[in-house]
């Protein structure tokens, strides 16, 4: 019989993260291997708060040179700008696209605060062993993993602007530094979130029934 | 069959240990603790998902192959493809900038068809290719970083941006993108994981039912 209130963890059973099959692993001293598909089995992803922090302490580092740099150099016969990531949305707002600015604000701004945000709230709760809001915490984990893609939106539309508005003089984009940070932001956001485990949010309440 | 002798499932998400359930065609079963959702019943999951690939191979060629736009300032034009904005942006020296867009809009995507054909197409037969397993553990630890969908996207806000100073060219690859994009996410919702690892427990030792 299983305990349906319980963990497979609690009650010796690993599920393989390939391929979805639990296997009772009684014993720790070795790492099992899946009988299906030959995955090494782990009860929870290893060093997935330490990798976590790492990865999100280096994202927040990225984070200020990203906003602050250039991200896109617009030159034309009579004009010349240089464009953060926000001056670029403010420029659009003010030229006619308010809805295209609203869209690139969300993706470039919001999203990659939101997961910086959440990211570290969800790594202090797992750290004090909290239960509070279980339910709502994994749906902010599930928001972060399913949005965090959205933010490469910005470096999609500087590359095909860079390479498309190249005429001459007349005409040329060029990538600024900050996009170089930014794109570090995005990839080290989503490495974070990939490394976060959800699953220890709920042995908070299997640390309960064992005292 | 009893309650008790259907297999064990953990949820991936809160790890709480339950036992499957049947489904009927097209349900879904969630975890009854967090709400993920754990297997979906999809019907002919294995053949609408080979038809996807297939089709979405055949844009992605498309795609690759021809002008994606084109801008034209009095009589000055530029058109560029997929590859060529990403061989102009690593031209230019944006180095992270250029392969974080050639992987996740070109090498990814690329990778994952061809890991599903490979995958299918011998299934399909009746075969099992050799080395389902670190395959299906590859399509799942890249299938985060391919973007086409986003890439989309980028393609639109271009389009916005560039229409006040420019005479648009859109190019053959533009509307195979579009198409692309709706083959991917239906190979995505279309294929089920579950249907690859029973067919290979079938082939293994027949005791699945
Ligand atoms: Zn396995
Ligand atoms: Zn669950």
């Amino acid at each position: 019989m299983i305990d349906p209130a319980s963990s497979a963890a609690a009650q010796g059973f690993c599920a393989c993260h390939v391929c979805g099959l639990v296997v009772p692993m009684h014993n720790e001293e070795s790492p099992a291997r899946c009988p299906r598909c030959n995955t090494t089995l782990r009860f929870r992803k290893p060093d997935s708060m330490m990798r976590c922090w790492a990865l999100l302490i280096a994202a927040y580092l990225f984070y200020l040179p990203a906003n602050l740099l250039t991200m896109m150099e617009t030159g034309t016969l009579i004009s010349y700008r240089k464009d953060t990531i926000l001056s670029g949305i403010i420029h659009l707002w003010n030229n006619g696209n308010p809805g295209i600015a609203v869209i690139v604000f969300i993706a470039s701004i919001m999203v990659p605060i939101f997961k910086l945000i959440v990211l570290t709230l969800l790594l202090l709760s797992v750290r004090r062993g909290s239960r509070w809001g279980l339910k709502h915490r994994i749906q902010l984990y599930r928001i972060v993993e399913m949005v965090g893609r959205w933010s490469m939106l910005d470096i999609y539309v500087l590359t095909i602007l860079a390479a498309l508005v190249q005429i001459q003089s007349m005409a040329t984009v060029k990538a600024g530094t900050g996009s170089i940070f930014f794109g570090a932001v995005v990839v080290l956001t989503m490495f974070a979130a990939m490394e976060f485990d959800p699953r220890m949010m709920w042995d908070s309440l299997r640390e309960k029934e064992s005292v | 069959m009893k309650n008790d002798e259907r297999p064990l499932i953990a949820c991936p998400q809160c790890d709480l240990l339950m036992r499957e359930i049947p489904l009927p065609s097209k349900g879904a079963a969630c975890c009854c603790r967090c709400g993920a959702t754990l297997y979906r019943n999809l019907p002919d999951s294995l053949n609408r998902s080979l038809a996807f690939s297939i089709s979405s191979a055949i844009l992605f060629i498309i795609v690759n192959s021809f002008p994606l736009l084109g801008i034209n300032l009095q009589g000055n034009a530029n058109a560029v493809t997929l590859l060529q904005a990403v061989q102009s942006l690593w031209d230019q020296g944006m180095h992270l900038v250029s392969s974080l867009t050639f992987i996740t809009a070109i090498f990814v995507p690329a990778l994952e068809m061809g890991l599903m054909l490979y995958l299918l197409v011998p299934i399909r037969i009746g075969l099992v290719p050799p080395g389902v397993s670190p395959i299906m553990r590859l399509l799942q630890i890249i299938k985060p970083w391919g973007m086409v969908e986003v890439f989309m996207l980028g393609i639109l806000v271009s389009l916005v941006k560039l229409v006040q100073d420019f005479r648009i060219i859109p190019g053959v690859a533009l509307w195979s993108f579009v198409g692309l994009t709706v083959m991917l996410a239906a190979v995505a919702s279309s294929f089920n994981p579950r249907d690859i690892w029973a067919h290979l427990d079938k082939d293994n030792d027949g005791k699945i039912d």
